[in-house]
Order: C-alpha cells, then sequence, then structure tokens
C-alpha cells in the first residue's frame, strides 16, 4: 500500500493505493495522526484506488474516527469499490461514517 | 482434478499481502466466481493469517503458520494452523452490536463467517478451516503444483 496526502481547501485527503490491512494500517493511522496534531480537522479517506481492506484496517478507520471527533473534527470516506461498500455493509460501519460516491461529493459542504 | 498448495509462513504480518496474493493467483477460474475469490475468500485469508500471527502465536518471531490450500471443482478450501495454545471462538462477541460497533478490533472472525460457506475451528482452537463453496459447474482450475 501506499498514501498519498493532499490538501483540498482546508480538508485534508488521503488516496489509498492498493491494500489497507493488517501489515501496513499504522501507516495510514500514523499520516492522519500527524495531521491531527499539527491542527488539521477534517478528514477525507479516497479509495478510488484501493482493492480491499481487512478488519485491521477498518479498525483502523473506526479508531481514527473517534480520535478526530474528540478533537471536533471528522472523516469522510469516499469512492469505495462493490467489495468496500459490501464490508462496510456487512459490518455495519456504514452506519458508522458518511461515504461518498465520489470525492467532489465528500467535499461538498464540507 | 483436485489441487493443494501447502507452505508455511514465518510469523511476520508483512508476509501475509504476498502469500494471500500467491494462493489466490494459483486459482485461475471463470469470470463468475472471480468475486467471490476477490473478495470473501481473499479477505477470509488475511483474517485467518493475521489472527494466527497475532493472538495464535502472540507476535512470537520465531513461531510459524502453517497454510493448506485445496482447489478442486465446486470449491475452496484452507487451513490455517498456529503454533499457541488455541482459544474458544465461540467466546468472540458480536461486533455489530450498538455497544462494540465503536470499538477498533474484534472484526476478523465475524467477516470470516460472514464470507465464507464454512468456517471450522478444531478442538484446541489453533487451527481454522475456511471452506468457500462455489455453484455447480463453477471449476477452479488450480494452477500449482503440490
Amino acid at each position: 500500500m501506499a498514501f498519498h496526502v493532499n490538501r483540498e481547501g482546508d480538508v485534508t485527503v488521503l488516496d489509498v493505493d492498493g491494500q489497507l490491512i493488517v501489515g501496513n494500517r499504522q501507516e495510514l493511522k500514523k499520516a492522519v495522526l500527524d495531521e491531527l496534531e499539527k491542527g488539521e480537522r477534517k478528514f477525507l479517506v479516497d479509495f478510488t484506488k484501493t482493492g480491499y481492506i481487512d478488519s485491521s484496517g477498518l479498525g483502523v478507520l473506526v479508531s481514527l474516527s473517534k480520535k478526530i471527533r474528540e478533537q471536533e473534527g471528522e472523516l469522510r470516506l469516499a469512492s469505495l469499490n462493490e467489495d468496500l461498500r459490501t464490508l462496510f455493509e456487512l459490518t455495519k460501519l456504514d452506519t458508522l461514517f458518511r461515504i461518498a460516491d465520489s470525492r467532489e461529493e465528500a467535499l461538498e459542504g464540507f | 482434478m483436485e489441487r493443494e498448495l501447502v507452505f508455511e509462513l514465518p510469523n511476520d504480518l508483512g508476509c501475509i499481502e504476498e502469500a494471500v496474493e500467491f494462493v489466490v493467483g494459483r486459482c485461475s477460474t471463470c469470470q463468475e466466481v472471480a468475486r467471490k475469490l476477490r473478495l470473501n475468500f481473499r479477505v477470509s485469508l488475511v483474517e485467518a493469517l493475521s489472527n494466527a500471527m497475532i493472538y495464535g502465536n502472540g507476535r512470537d518471531p520465531h513461531k510459524r503458520v502453517r497454510v493448506e490450500v485445496t482447489l478442486m471443482a465446486g470449491r475452496v478450501i484452507a487451513r490455517v494452523t498456529d503454533q499457541g495454545r488455541g482459544f474458544d471462538p465461540d467466546g468472540v462477541p458480536d461486533p455489530t452490536t450498538p455497544r462494540n460497533l465503536t470499538r477498533e478490533g474484534g472484526r476478523g472472525l465475524f467477516l470470516m463467517r460472514q464470507l465464507m460457506d464454512e468456517v471450522h475451528f478444531n478442538d484446541r482452537g489453533n487451527s481454522v478451516t475456511l471452506t468457500l463453496h462455489l455453484a455447480d459447474g463453477e471449476a477452479l482450475r488450480g494452477t500449482a503444483s503440490a
């Protein structure tokens, strides 16, 4: 997995390229927490280039969302493929996150 | 025709992605079952391997994980065995209840049970066997040598 951190206005956007699984989830966690520490509060994870996620990857997103909310921020997700949608629905995490079909939709009104 | 893949992995989480892609890559198949392999089998195998390395072997770098995969017409079976003392799979709480939904962990076994047709543990609890059924006529063309 590789990921790229970009800025869209006051939103920190992270593109996840590859798989987000147990062997690499800490990299994403550290990147978001570093930005949170710097004072960023609006985060968007874009899964356009993501193959699949395992339970550790899902868990990291849950943990990050909680930490960001504690700082009065928000984490949104965008561009989940059919497989990722299925995983979020099975685990009911689709009820926990604001999930947009596209990056543009996620950024609207953020 | 039935084909078997048997190998051992070091207790290293960094090995999981490559090992899973190796196994899935041996499952040359028709388009209809591609999604089952890509999502159900791949994610479940990642979960079984990470559970074995983290909880079973306790992250001990000196321990190993054994993987046995059987590819055949109609189904694919994967057995993952660690060198730990085992655990009680019935003691794992449902991660989808409101109380557990915001917890970071606890979704691995749930996902295996949701995505695979059969999930069985041995009595000791250190070996899990995952079975994915394919519809009639769907055949896996295993390309691996035993």
